[in-house]
């Protein structure tokens, strides 16, 4: 990475709240603590704040890297710095580890108060809506009122647009790119095959693998393996890997033949040496919940009435998990309840991944709503 | 013409031709844009008419060109219809001086119609007695309103006034008002077919 225009080094920072949290499952949060990251300065009018959402497996680490572990870069610095489309010689941009995360924000590796050992299992199932009411308490201790801007892709872009719902007030613009306002059944069929492969692992332990002092690495593994699938493109993944061979010739063998195989292995690998499993789980389980429209008998024009903001909605042609059918249904929506929206279905051959890429196009769309932006 | 009188006679055109449009768009009225280009038209609709609305393009530049001009545009291809618009949900809808270059000019006029009760459209008589002289003289024109050559026009649909008409007459639409224009932007009465080289319509479906 070119250290122009990077925000340079950064470093985490914890808020902790104190008042109770009711989770929309019913269930409580005593109170909890977030992982956060800054980049700007706030301005005195407090009006220039931008939330940067992250999807299953980001964090608070938007832009930037660490003093102690320089190779660790943020995971969408080339959005996020001075001179960039998300320009924080303008912008106050904040990145936020959700409630639940294994990044440092109180979840299942957290120390359960009434139990003295980790949660695990006992961590209660968090909602996309509960992840936002929780972002909304950052803003308080921030001293945000209201965001210029919240963004992210997949399900970041879910946390922007159910932040226009539960605060319509409190958001100016909601960026929300290559999402859904629901996932389709291929969608949760694809997240199920990924809970079973974790929960059918026998390190598991239903939960508790922490107390075992074990952790259940074949299941993330796989589990991240079918997710990687469905982030690239057929196109790419011919483009990238094709048939090419391993070891040049076939091996007659469960051993890595082919040359995605090994990445796919690569990938799996290296996802199941630091994520938690648990927050897996309940990641893609309020993936599979979150519907705005569930409440409002299926109708999304009726479930989005509530918004005021401003929206940027954008898709890739090539995405097939989150296809550019579903971003559209969320601007027509939109457009029902005369909500302004602009919508760009940008040409990528990467798939859903296109939305972290450093594309020429994508991010000139990106830079010229965020320049109109008033702070 | 120098390139910069041929620019400040380009740019007098346009804002003659958004003048007409605007013409027939009350104040405040909610408008679709159809292959809306960079949102000029709407742009201007918005500050003289004070109209919200939309555009709608495919080409990727003009929707960035939109986007820094602050106005809301939707990049979809419009040759698949207006679906996911629904019905009445628009004042007017404008298509202006791009129904040229589209193919499926019958599903387009109908879904205008579908999804607003008045429909403005605007496009290039191709009967204009210049184009005439060129086509009887062995050539494709090039004029004022078609300043294309045969072999990188955008347009691909090339029809008159007279032409035009039969086909709202065919899908059972009204003509409330047509304008014609030569190509000095004198409005022409006598034989538009012959005399208008940019024809502007307010189109409605018939009771």
């Amino acid at each position: 990475m070119s250290s122009e225009n990077s925000v340079g080094v950064v470093a985490p920072q914890r808020a902790r709240f104190y008042d109770p949290l009711l989770l929309r499952s019913g269930a409580e949060m005593p109170g909890f603590e977030l992982v956060f990251e800054t980049y700007g300065q706030l301005n005195r009018a407090r009006s220039n704040a931008v939330l940067v959402c992250h999807a299953l497996s980001g964090s608070h680490h938007v832009a930037g890297r660490y003093a102690d572990d320089v190779d660790n870069v943020g995971w969408w610095d080339n959005l996020v710095g001075p001179g960039k489309p998300l320009d924080i010689k303008k912008f106050f941009v904040v990145g936020v580890n959700n409630l639940g995360g294994c990044y440092g924000s109180t979840g299942p590796l957290s120390i359960n108060p009434a139990t003295g050992k980790r949660y695990g299992a006992d961590f209660p199932l968090v909602t996309v809506e509960d992840w936002v009411a929780a972002q909304g308490r950052l803003a308080d201790h921030l001293g945000v009122e209201t965001w210029a801007a919240v963004i992210g892709g997949s399900l970041g872009g879910m946390q922007a647009l159910e932040w226009s719902l539960q605060f319509p007030e409190r958001v100016r613009h909601a960026m929300v790119i290559a999402s859904a306002p629901k996932l389709s059944a291929q969608n949760i069929a694809f997240n199920e095959v990924a809970r079973q492969a974790i929960l059918s692992d026998p390190d598991f332990h239903a939960g508790y693998y922490a107390d075992h002092g074990v952790v259940p690495t074949r299941g993330l593994r796989l589990a991240r393996m079918v997710g990687h699938i469905t982030y690239l493109s057929d196109a790419q993944m011919a483009e990238k890997f094709g048939r090419q061979l391993r070891h040049g010739e076939h091996k007659f063998s469960y051993d890595v033949d082919f040359e995605i195989e090994s990445y796919l292995r690569y990938q799996g690998n290296k996802f199941a040496s630091f994520f938690d499993a648990n927050t897996y789980l309940m990641t893609t389980k309020a993936l599979d919940y979150f519907d705005p429209a569930y409440e409002f008998d299926g109708n999304l024009a009726a479930a989005l009435a509530r918004a005021r903001a401003s929206f940027f909605v954008a898709s890739f042609s090539t995405d097939w998990r989150f296809s550019p059918a579903r971003s559209r249904e969320i601007v027509f929506a939109l457009l029902h309840n005369r909500l302004r929206v602009v919508y760009a279905e940008i040409e990528s051959t990467a798939g859903h991944d296109s939305f972290l890429l450093d594309d020429d196009h994508y991010h000139a769309l990106l830079r010229a709503y965020l320049e109109n932006i008033a702070v | 013409m120098t390139e910069n009188e041929r620019k400040i006679r380009a740019e007098q055109r346009e804002r003659f031709d958004f003048a007409v449009i605007a013409g027939w768009i009350p104040p405040g009225e909610r408008v679709l844009d159809l292959g809306c280009g960079d949102g000029r038209l709407l742009r201007y609709l918005s500050e003289t008419r004070d109209v919200t609305g939309y555009g709608v393009e495919i080409d990727r530049e003009s929707v960035l060109r939109c986007i820094r001009n602050g106005v809301d545009v939707i990049q979809m291809d419009i040759e698949c219809g207006l679906s996911g618009f629904e019905d009445h949900s628009f004042d007017h809808v404008i298509i202006s001086q791009a129904l040229q270059t589209m193919r499926a000019t019958e599903r387009i006029l109908c879904e205008m119609l579908r999804v607003a009760g008045e429909a403005v459209v605007s496009f290039p008589n191709f009967a204009y007695l210049t184009n005439r002289v060129a086509i009887a003289d062995g050539h494709m024109p090039v004029s004022e309103d078609l300043p294309y050559d045969w072999f990188d026009t955008p347009n691909v649909r090339f029809f008159t006034i007279a032409d035009f008409e039969n086909l709202c007459e065919k899908l059972g639409i009204e003509v409330r008002e047509r304008l014609a224009f030569d190509d000095h932007g004198r409005e022409v009465d006598q034989d538009p077919n012959l005399n208008g080289s940019l024809a502007f319509y307010r189109l409605g479906r018939k009771a």
